[in-house]
């Protein structure tokens, strides 16, 4: 199979990563290109194979219900791009 | 004394043949001449290296040194270092002074060796030749037209030009063991969850893995013993009892088996390498290993199950990349959506870039199944090959890469063709498993690796393995002309 | 007039009573200065991993055996990838194809007395997750301000199935619900901050339709009155747009208290393709069976059999068992209470915790929690009216006092103040001749047939005791006076 030029754009806006036409253009040609390679996965039967999501089969660890963390604010927001009275600053958000 | 192993720099310090200050020093001047042209490092920062030397010093004047205490060691740029610029190769973070250390980094302080510099990297160690690192290019210290390697190029072109004793790198799909062997140097990629991935940024969560990057078995085995250890900061760190990495480096290989797998002995590796690879198999079997062929009947489907399965989790790692509490954030933007896409078009290269888009799709409704699902029980099966050759033998040999060093851009303008680099590590990661790379001879004055691969926590094993082989080779001794 | 049904599901994001956040050791504490308590993992650092916090997993298994659900003997932890700036990571951990408890049912009572009915709510899930952070929309120069405080709060999402059908069914489980959460101890119920917050699924199909309707969800229903208000008005816009000839687009709204209408949201992520994916961070949750029994073993008797039990032990009627159940703190304050007083007195008891102790709390603005006479102090004045050393009417001012903090205990009270019921009947006679010689004129009014002249003595004589004769007492000898 392969992409669009639309599928291209669409998936670009998912990742909020602004594209061009023309990167739209050579994104497109690269991404065929690895899905090429990736397609070879397809032939293969996987029929009653259990997904592998992590190099371990274990379980996860617990952590204790304990506070251990004090404010660090200033230390974080120092390299914040815009803070005011202790809050991170964006362009206004309309729900 | 810059060519000198990292035990015998401990010696020359324990024997006050020098203090750390004037280790410190005499690399930071090597840097300061020749990283302009290597542009192995993105930053140095003399005072604080060398605060940190004065700190050794005093720590072994009052008789508390360890075995690194007092050792300058180049940190890849993907571990967060407090006060330090950390920028993952990305102008994404090219103002990311870290208000915190990565747990690498905490346990090195505390073993009181000195930072001697962040090196460069591909961004966000997506890459195989460094040349995605928004901050420049990367030259091979064998052969400057040439690239390092990647992702850990920064780390492998510092050790090989004698700018750092030894180096750091991580390794998602070969990124220690790749460069490692274009620049003839040492490398360990650990069993999954042996060394904390707490304030190692992340690419791809379940196959990242830090490790050691240097000039000998021995000394990978040293920096091991900091970097490893149970971290209850990080879910995936392995709660195991601490174990010296060292312990069995001078045991005899009589009666080692040696499993070939036929698949890495087939086409896509260049002669002069397989030659060098071949000649070094010989030397282990004068050593008294024994080979038997094996086979890992899925693992040309390595490359494309792992490109869905890194760009996936990539996708989602770098999603926290927004400009909004720190990083880059785009100039000009008309409402916060435009300022996400500008940032993030702005802050991110065309490599990541790319890699988000693949993740977004293979991850998005519809896809899923055929893609992401699908890539993980080839996973799985890949998994299980190396379970059923381990069956058969007690370590595995083959390259470590297809070529020696390529030149500079000769890759870049074909993903396709640069993912293929990696054609023979990446399937260490997708298992999980420890990896090495061993330099194995030069072909046309480039160095190459032969690629060891242990069973789960078998990085003892390797380490031996490798050990005694470069006991009775030299390939790992030599430095590239003029550097020394 | 065509028949219309309203069909309706509750998805309702319970913030757990944890000291810590679910992935980091930060505090949950409300009120904080802004992202104060929110560190390099909330405000995901570059390189920073979430550890899970066992405290919010004890919740989830207490939650699970209270509702008879099935506690998953292992659960996946997944990435719901979408960007708003309270949403630090560009994802949300939450719980998405193995959700930790799986089924399940709470019971809900509709209607009070002879007339109410009960229904079985039954539900699909419910998982674990974090909370995002606060956008806050102050003018900030036309920005808007992100606390991350909150962000990674521990939340338990608990889904319905579409069970409901009516404003009413809904605001009921959504009642019974809150009450279980904070029975169990796993939620303190307070709605003002946010600490259980319900989305609730509306659709309406004409009567007899198999299929469901086209869905609208309102969020973010933080109190009851306006969950009522919210489902009353969607339902009846729905059914009004359908008459008009318009169609239901499926859409997220927010209901507006000042209005009291419901409007749709510019949405947050267009698309909607939340690309879940196990997060590679985090391992599956295993639940072992010993876990799950050593939690049933610690759990609170619950509502339902508490109810039963009162019913039995303590002969209430189901009205007033399904009172004093209605809250962990009134069933143990109860309990407590006949524990002093003897089960003989269990009905007296019941009657002063729901009437004179619910009355006084009102009076004063109180909870319970905060009540000045303690359940013994209550059940020990109740039983001092059950064993006739104090009148009913004696018994309020003794509560009234033990309300001012005038003495630890109802005897110390009545013994201070003098306030024992007179039972000897030499000295109610004594003061029974005096009443009459006093009040001759009334005598003779009673012996003319006037039987108010004799209440009126009557009183005179309590007044006479100060209120200490026992009324009946009084009554009868007054009469044989008079007789």
């Amino acid at each position: 199979m392969s992409l669009t030029l639309e599928q291209v754009r669409r998936v670009a806006h998912l990742a909020r990563i602004e594209i061009s036409d023309a990167e739209a253009q050579s994104t497109l040609g690269h991404l065929n290109g690895i899905f090429t390679l990736i397609e070879e996965m397809q032939a293969v039967d996987t029929q009653g194979i259990e997904p592998m999501a992590h190099a371990q089969d274990l379980a996860q660890r617990l952590r204790a219900d304990a506070v251990t963390e004090q404010n660090r604010r200033d230390a974080f927001q120092a390299v914040a791009p815009e803070t005011e009275a202790g809050l991170y600053l964006v362009p206004k958000v309309i729900e | 004394m810059i060519t000198r192993s990292l035990s015998s720099l401990a010696q020359a310090l324990a024997a006050k043949e020098i203090s750390s200050v004037e280790l410190t020093q005499l690399y930071l001047d090597r840097i300061a001449r020749l990283n302009p042209s290597v542009n192995a490092y993105i930053t140095v920062d003399a005072e604080k290296s060398l605060a940190q030397a004065q700190a050794a010093d005093a720590l072994r004047a009052a008789g508390q040194a360890g075995p690194l205490t007092g050792i300058p060691l180049a940190q890849k740029d993907i571990f967060c270092a407090k006060g330090w610029l950390t920028t993952c190769g990305s102008k994404m973070l090219g103002n990311f002074v870290s208000p915190y250390d990565a747990t690498v980094i905490e346990r090195f302080n505390a073993a009181g060796s000195v930072i001697l510099g962040k090196t460069n990297m591909d961004e966000f160690a997506m890459g195989s030749s460094n040349e995605t690192s928004y901050f420049g290019s990367v030259k091979n210290p064998w052969d400057n037209a040439r690239v390092p390697g990647g992702s850990s190029g920064g780390s492998a072109a510092a050790v090989a030009a004698l700018l750092a004793p030894a180096a750091t790198g991580t390794d998602t799909g070969g990124s220690i063991r790749q460069p490692a062997a274009l620049c003839n140097l040492t490398g360990l990629k650990p069993t999954y969850g042996v060394v904390s991935r707490y304030g190692m940024i992340a690419f791809a969560s379940s196959l990242d893995q830090g490790g050691p990057m240097a000039r000998s078995a021995e000394d990978c085995a040293l920096l091991l013993n900091t970097m490893a250890g149970f971290d209850e900061r990080d879910s995936t760190s392995l709660d195991r009892p601490a174990e010296d990495y060292g312990r069995d480096l001078e045991k005899p290989l009589a009666g080692l088996k040696i499993g070939l797998p036929k698949e890495f002995f087939g086409e896509g590796c260049t002669p002069e390498v397989m030659a060098l690879v071949e000649a070094a198999i010989a030397e282990y079997r004068k050593l008294g290993a024994e080979t038997v062929e094996v086979s890992l009947p899925n693992m040309k489907l390595s490359v494309p199950a792992y490109y869905v399965i890194a760009p996936a989790e990539a996708s989602s790692n770098l999603s926290r990349f927004d400009g909004v509490r720190y990083g880059y954030r785009a100039p000009e933007y008309a409402d916060l959506s435009d300022m996400y896409s500008k940032s993030r078009a702005q802050g991110f290269g065309a490599e990541v870039k790319r890699r988000i888009l693949i993740g977004t799709y293979v991850l998005s409704h519809g896809y899923y199944d055929a893609y992401y699902l699908q890539a993980q029980r080839i996973r799985r099966l890949i998994a299980n090959d190396f379970v059923e050759a381990f069956k058969q033998c007690d370590v595995i040999m083959g390259p470590t890469s297809p070529s020696t060093a390529f030149k500079l851009g000769e890759r870049a303008a074909d993903p396709v063709q640069m993912y293929l680099s990696d054609i023979y590590t990446i399937a260490v990661n997708l298992a999980g498993l420890p990896g090495m790379s061993v330099p194995c001879g030069f072909a046309g004055g480039l160095p190459a690796g032969l690629q060891l691969i242990g069973d789960y926590f078998s990085e003892a094993k390797l380490l031996n393995v490798a050990h005694r082989y470069q006991q009775v080779t030299d390939w790992h001794l030599q430095h590239p002309a003029g550097l020394v | 007039m065509k028949q219309w049904e309203v069909v309706i599901g509750i998805e309702t994001h319970v913030q757990l009573s944890t000291q810590s956040k679910i992935f980091s050791g930060s505090s949950t504490a409300f009120g904080a200065e802004p992202n104060v308590q929110a560190n390099a993992v909330d405000i995901a650092l570059p390189g920073v991993l979430p550890v899970l916090n066992k405290g919010a997993v004890d919740c989830a298994i207490r939650f699970g055996l209270a509702v008879e659900a099935e506690v998953a003997p292992k659960s996946v932890f997944a990435r719901k990838n979408y960007f708003y700036p309270d949403l630090p990571k560009g994802y949300q951990i939450s719980q998405y194809e193995l959700p930790v408890v799986v089924g399940g049912k709470v019971n809900i009572t509709l209607g009070q007395g002879d007339t109410a009915t009960e229904k079985t709510i039954n539900l699909t899930r419910a998982h674990l997750e974090e909370d995002a952070g606060k956008s806050l929309h102050e003018d900030f120069h036309g920005k808007t301000g992100i606390d991350l405080n909150r962000a990674g709060t521990p939340l338990l999402e608990i889904v319905t199935e579409p069970d409901m059908r009516s404003s009413a069914e809904a605001v009921a489980y959504a009642k019974a619900l809150h009450a279980l959460v904070r029975w169990i101890g796993i939620c303190d119920g307070n709605m003002q901050e946010g600490s259980f917050r319900c989305d609730a699924n509306v659709s309406v199909r004409p009567l007899g339709q198999k299929e469901f309707g086209t869905r609208r969800e309102i969020k973010n229903l933080n109190s009851f009155r306006f969950m009522q208000q919210a489902i009353d008005y969607e339902v009846q816009w729905q059914i009004a747009t359908i008459e008009d000839g318009g169609r239901i687009e499926q859409a997220t709204v927010l209901f507006d208290p000042d209005t009291g209408e419901t409007r749709a949201m510019r949405s947050k992520e267009d698309a909607h393709d939340y690309r879940y994916f196990p997060d590679p961070d985090l391992l599956p949750l295993i639940i072992d069976r010993d876990w799950v029994e050593r939690t049933r073993s610690a759990m609170p008797e619950l509502p339902a059999a508490k109810k039963q039990r009162f019913m039995a032990d303590y002969n209430l009627s189901a009205y007033d068992a399904t009172t004093l159940t209605s809250s962990l703190e009134i069933a143990d304050y109860y309990e407590a209470a006949v524990a002093v007083a003897g089960n003989a007195a269990a009905k007296p008891c019941a009657n002063w915790v729901m009437v004179d102790l619910a009355a006084r709390l009102n009076k004063d603005g109180k909870e319970l929690a905060d009540s000045p006479v303690s359940a013994a102090q209550l059940g020990g004045l109740v039983a001092r009216i059950a064993d006739n050393t104090i009148s009913n009417n004696i018994a309020k001012k003794v509560f009234e006092a033990l309300w001012n903090g005038e003495g630890r205990s109802a005897d110390e009270i009545i013994e201070k103040q003098g306030l024992k019921q007179i039972t000897d009947t030499g000295a109610i006679e004594a003061l029974i001749d005096g009443v009459l010689a006093a009040n001759e004129a009334m005598v003779a009014e009673f012996r003319a047939g006037k039987e108010k002249a004799f209440n009126a003595l009557v009183g005179q004589a309590m007044k006479a005791t100060k209120g200490k004769a026992n009324p009946q007492q009084v009554n009868e000898l007054l009469r044989k006076k008079l007789g």
